[in-house]
């Protein structure tokens, strides 16, 4: 008898508990809602980037119809520099800097280019890279091993099945195919949550709870900025950079 | 004639001019010696036998140290003289990257892998063979080119790939070993024939930017890694880390890739079966033009 009493005590703790933590719940999502936007501009004359001679590779000739120019720096409507990184260099802490997400960001080789030419991610953060692309490619990122990330290079034939990976240390990774050497682009892998400007300059940094932090802009050819940053719960922070053409 | 004065100096500067090298090589070395001997003892363990880094310090200050430099960065006082694609700079031993392994793409060697690099030595470079060494003396090597890289602290070396036995050579292997070439498109770098002259060859370059010439297998020398048929499998299932050629692992199937070794035997100047059958099949090379057959894996 007595035992199913305290059967009944503990079952009704446990959907107490769980309850609460459901009741509870909401408010944690509520604060990883808050985000920081902003807009990334170059000041100054755009750099000339190279036009790229693909004939090494008739299928990379055929699959862009309009010449291709490298991607070091890319400035769209207004001023607005695409492919720049920004994350949070100082302010975040616990849950919210340590916090992996689980989505996977793609780097895709497309037309014997990178898409995105930059691809941020999470140290620790899963991701695939994937061909679209009727010619063998191979996928060589070229971190420095004593970082702790090891550089690896995998081939890439037509139908390839993705490759998937993460990096465990933060750090600016330059990633190159070989067999098209004009293809170069980026793992930007930071700590904590990230975005990449889109092609007017733009970017929203998301699941940034309430408080004041740094943000940091980083850009491949140009360097890195940093801003501050506060976010109050209801109200997005703001931070925008200005790079100076070189 | 000269006076007993002038014979005396002119022996002692004669002894002072050979003793001063000796004097400067014995003060660093002890000194570095004494900091060698209290790094983290390093140890490698080849078959039956135990490597220790410490025993092998004088081999390495004896006979590596020109062109792997005494903190095993690559940069001896050789290197500079060394230069790709037709001499490779050295190894740098900090970074654990290495070409020669049985473990896939990104993962450190095991110690088999260095111990035979080691003794096989390194076809188109400067790293000779140095079967002049005991298996002991080699495997101490092993060990201490492991103590230059915080990488054997943190990490395992991966686990070997697992090589299927090998089939019986026949024409209808040497045909699919074509087909392999084909659509994983080796032609890229290495050319129709195997002559290191695909579009892609020219441009070659290494994880330092070094250019790096892809292997032509028609010339005669040996594949970097060995030239048994086992060593072939290996180098494409694997890749060479730290130079453009990436592992196919995931590309290839094991029993492809016996086909494709096979079918790489027939671009080797070596006699060999697989160069017979290829005659007897009259094989054309792969057409680089072809449309590859999409979406196959």
């Amino acid at each position: 008898m007595r035992s199913r009493y305290k059967f009944a005590a503990v079952l009704s703790a446990v959907v107490l508990l769980c309850s609460g933590a459901l009741l509870l719940n909401p408010k944690v999502s509520a604060a990883g809602e808050g985000k920081i936007t902003g807009t990334v501009k170059l000041d100054g004359t755009a750099p000339h980037m190279k036009g790229i001679d693909m004939s090494k590779d008739p299928y990379c000739v055929k699959a862009n119809a309009t010449p291709v120019h490298l991607e070091n720096v890319v400035v769209g409507s207004g001023g607005g520099l695409e492919h720049v990184v920004l994350y949070i260099s100082d302010g975040l802490t616990g849950g919210a800097l340590t916090a992996v997400p689980s989505d996977e960001p793609v780097f895709d080789q497309r037309n014997c280019m990178y898409t995105p030419h930059v691809l941020a991610m999470d140290a620790n953060q899963k991701f695939k890279v994937t061909t679209s692309d009727q010619t063998t490619h191979n996928i060589h990122p070229n971190p420095n091993p004593m970082t702790g990330n090891i550089p690896w290079n995998q081939s890439q034939p037509p139908g390839a099945s993705p490759v998937e990976k993460s990096w465990k240390a933060t750090e600016w990774i330059p990633v190159q195919c070989n067999i098209h050497p004009w293809m170069h682009g980026w793992f930007a892998v930071v700590k904590g949550p990230y975005a990449t400007t889109d092609d007017s300059g733009n970017y929203t940094i998301n699941n940034v709870p309430p408080g004041s932090y740094t943000v940091t802009a980083w850009q491949e050819d140009l360097g890195t900025q940093t801003a501050k940053a506060t976010v109050a719960a209801g109200a997005a922070g703001s931070a925008n950079f200005t790079f100076k053409a070189k | 004639m000269r006076t007993g004065l002038q014979k005396w100096s002119l022996w002692l500067g004669a002894a002072a001019f050979l003793a001063l090298p000796l004097a400067s090589w014995a003060q660093l070395s002890t000194d570095q010696l004494k900091a060698w001997e209290s790094a983290p003892s390093a140890v490698s363990h080849v078959g039956n036998v135990t490597g220790h880094a410490k025993d092998a310090a004088a081999d390495y200050r004896r006979y590596c140290v020109g062109c792997h430099g005494e903190l095993g960065d690559g940069n001896g006082e050789v290197a500079q003289w060394l230069n790709p694609p037709t001499w490779p700079k050295p190894r740098n031993f900090q970074l654990g990257i290495f070409k020669c392994r049985s473990t896939p793409s990104g993962t450190l060697p095991t110690d088999e892998d260095l111990f035979d690099t080691i003794a096989r030595g390194m076809d188109r470079s400067a790293m000779p063979q140095w079967s002049t060494f005991t298996k002991q003396e080699r495997v101490d090597l092993v060990a201490w080119v492991k103590h230059f890289s915080p990488r054997w602290a943190n990490e395992k070396p991966g686990d070997p790939i697992k090589i299927p036995p090998e089939p019986e050579v026949t024409p209808e292997r040497i045909k699919a070993g074509r087909d392999v070439f084909a659509r994983v498109q080796c032609w890229k770098c290495h050319g129709v024939q195997g002559m290191a002259n695909g579009p892609s060859a020219s441009t070659l370059t290494d994880d330092l930017g070094a250019p790096i010439a892809a292997f032509n297998f028609t010339e005669g020398s040996r594949p970097k890694c060995g030239d048994t048929d086992q060593d072939i499998y290996r180098i494409f299932m694997t890749g060479l880390d730290g130079t453009p050629m990436p592992s196919f692992a995931d590309n290839i199937k094991p029993e492809e890739a016996w086909d494709l070794v096979f079918y790489l035997r027939t671009f080797m100047h070596q006699p060999s079966k697989e160069k017979q059958m290829a005659k007897q099949l009259n094989l054309k090379p792969v057409d680089p033009n072809a449309p590859p057959p999409s979406g196959q894996q």
